[in-house]
């Protein structure tokens, strides 16, 4: 009698193992996506609209500049980073799980020829997929307020790719171990939200206090993405342009594998 | 190439942790059975057929399936499987059609031959005129029957059905029946695990009855019909009189609450001498089923 343990087909591998057919489970969430987009589409065009005439016009009628830039043009690239973080981030918890528990979608999808890995990277795809999409939107319209250099904010639109995946990496580690539904509130209320206001995005990390802002910049995602943004919006490389470009992949790299590895524990039983 | 197994299943065992929910099973299915796996809840019976289907990695024993392990070739295994969950899992945010469609790029068919299948399929399970309507305007029967469909896409050498009819009305059910009886003349090879006997006895020609993640007995409906309760059963009701008449009858009989189950082959002998000797009151004599065969083996005790 042969025992195979978890080997073979388990969850007892640390790499995961990816085939062309992702891109099959990315193109299904491209086709629903599309189905629906009346209602995709609008929330990117408004919401960056919103900050920009109740912030960067309003309050930065009292703040006038930061570091000799306009306040509306220290806050655009943060509107951009934002943007990309919750796109992907939303995308690979809510909208995963869903798919995952509620629709089955994941069950009739390893019923082919896919696997779980295949699947999940799908998905992971999409998310970063989302990001360039809301966030090309959000430039589009940033571009039309004058608020951003060109042509270099143009290459947000790849850096949304990289970003979203980020996010989606780490928000499919929060899928693939929450109870249900619900205990996802807790990542994004104790996660994302704080990220939100500290990480360089409504006013630049030097006025923090050093520990703080030694803290933001080795830890949060959301800063290196500002960081990043704001090099490209603004025409002009952050010191900190490489630490962070480097820290997003490296970051991403981390928790593709940390994501796989737990949605196979999660799923394969 | 006559007759390799399309399934081969040697001392296939299943723990999780403790729990051993498949124990050692070893059962062979070949081209063109029609193979039924019974059993109360929890027998083993759905973890099997993950099992089969290369989701569910075993813990111990060997399992092919078309002559493949299933450890070692899940892709090659499943691109051959046609699956009908036992929960609906259809994308609802896609027409009947487009669920076809976006299934058969899962298996790489080809986008004119999945259209061409995809409307032969509809036209098959009788959804020809739903094909682009959105998912949740269906009925549950249609939906199973799009399951059904969706799990021919790929031209299976093995369908794999759990459940095919749970939660049908009757109209339903027949219908599904009706198709599942055109694919197994069609010579496909078959498994299914169903909690309705009387499915089974109309389906298939091979089966097992599991309990307790054991293999209690294996064979056709009929010879276990005749080999474990007998072709025919009389019934009469629970009195004294009528057990002291069946005992000095010496007949084998069961007490089932306010009923009497006589298991004989002479069921108009049994009924007449109950009729003239023992006051029976209702006595009733019918053909035996595989639903006398598995109370009878997994006892009359709920599960859950």
């Amino acid at each position: 009698m042969t025992d195979t343990g978890s080997e073979d087909q388990g969850y007892g591998y640390i790499l995961p193992r990816v085939s062309r057919s992702c891109f099959k489970v990315w193109r299904r969430n491209w086709d629903v996506f599309f189905k629906t987009y009346q209602v995709n589409f609008l929330p990117p065009f408004i919401e960056p609209v919103l900050y920009l005439l109740a912030i960067g016009f309003g309050l930065g009628m009292f703040v006038g500049e930061i570091d000799g830039i306009p306040y509306v043009e220290f806050i655009a690239p943060a509107l951009l980073s934002i943007s990309m973080m919750n796109s992907a981030f939303f995308e690979c918890t809510y909208s995963s799980y869903v798919r995952m528990y509620y629709q089955k979608t994941f069950d009739a999808m390893i019923a082919t020829p896919l696997s779980i890995d295949d699947v999940i990277t799908g998905e992971l795809l999409w998310g970063a997929t989302r990001s360039l999409i809301y966030s090309s939107v959000m430039l589009l319209v940033l571009i039309g307020f004058g608020v951003v250099s060109l042509p270099s904010s143009l290459l947000v639109i790849p850096f949304s790719f990289l970003a979203g995946l980020l996010f989606a990496c780490i928000a499919m580690c929060f899928t693939a171990i929450t109870p249900g539904i619900d205990a996802l509130n807790y990542p994004s209320f104790l996660f994302i939200t704080p990220m939100f206001l500290f990480s360089g995005t409504f006013f630049p990390l030097s006025i923090l206090p050093e520990p703080v802002q030694l803290l933001a910049i080795t830890f949060l995602p959301l800063t290196q993405l500002v960081i990043v943004a704001r090099s490209l919006t603004l025409a002009e490389l952050s010191p900190f342009f490489t630490y962070s470009m480097v820290w997003i992949v490296v970051v991403t790299a981390i928790f593709f594998i940390i994501s796989t590895w737990l949605m196979r524990r999660r799923l394969i039983v | 190439m006559v007759d390799d197994p399309v399934i081969e299943a040697d001392r296939l065992t299943k723990r999780f942790g403790t729990l051993i929910a498949v124990d050692g099973v070893s059962f062979s299915v070949s081209r063109g059975d029609v193979f039924g796996f019974l059993g109360p809840n929890g027998a083993g019976k759905t973890t099997t057929m993950k099992m089969i289907q290369c989701i569910s990695p075993r813990t111990a024993g060997n399992l092919t399936v078309l002559g493949m392990d299933t450890a070692t070739h899940p892709r090659e295994i499943k691109a051959e499987l046609g699956v009908l969950p036992q929960e609906t899992n259809l994308d609802p945010e896609f027409t009947c059609r487009e669920n076809l469609l976006a299934y058969a790029r899962y298996f790489d068919i080809p986008v004119p031959e999945a259209r061409k299948r995809a409307d032969e399929l509809l036209s098959f399970v009788q959804l020809q005129e739903k094909r682009d309507v959105p998912i949740d305007k269906l009925s549950g029967g249609m939906k199973r029957r799009l399951l059904l469909a969706r799990a021919l896409i790929n031209n299976p050498k093995l369908l794999i059905l759990d459940e095919p009819t749970i939660g049908l009305d009757p109209q339903g059910r027949h219908l599904i029946w009706e198709k599942l009886k055109a694919l197994q003349a069609a010579g496909n090879t078959i498994v299914l695990t169903t909690h309705y006997l009387e499915e089974a006895e109309r389906l298939c020609n091979r089966l097992v009855i599991m309990d307790k993640g054991k293999i209690l007995v294996e064979g056709r409906p009929s010879d276990l019909i005749s080999r474990y309760v007998g072709n025919d059963i009389v019934e009469a009701e629970h009195t004294p009189e009528v057990i002291t008449c069946l005992e000095e009858m010496g007949a084998r009989f069961e007490v089932f609450g306010d009923m009497v189950q006589v298991l004989t082959d002479q069921p108009r002998e049994v009924a007449k001498r109950l009729f003239e000797t023992c006051n029976p009151g209702h006595v009733f004599a019918r053909r035996a089923s595989l639903e006398d065969v598995f109370l009878k083996l997994t006892g009359r005790v709920l599960r859950d």
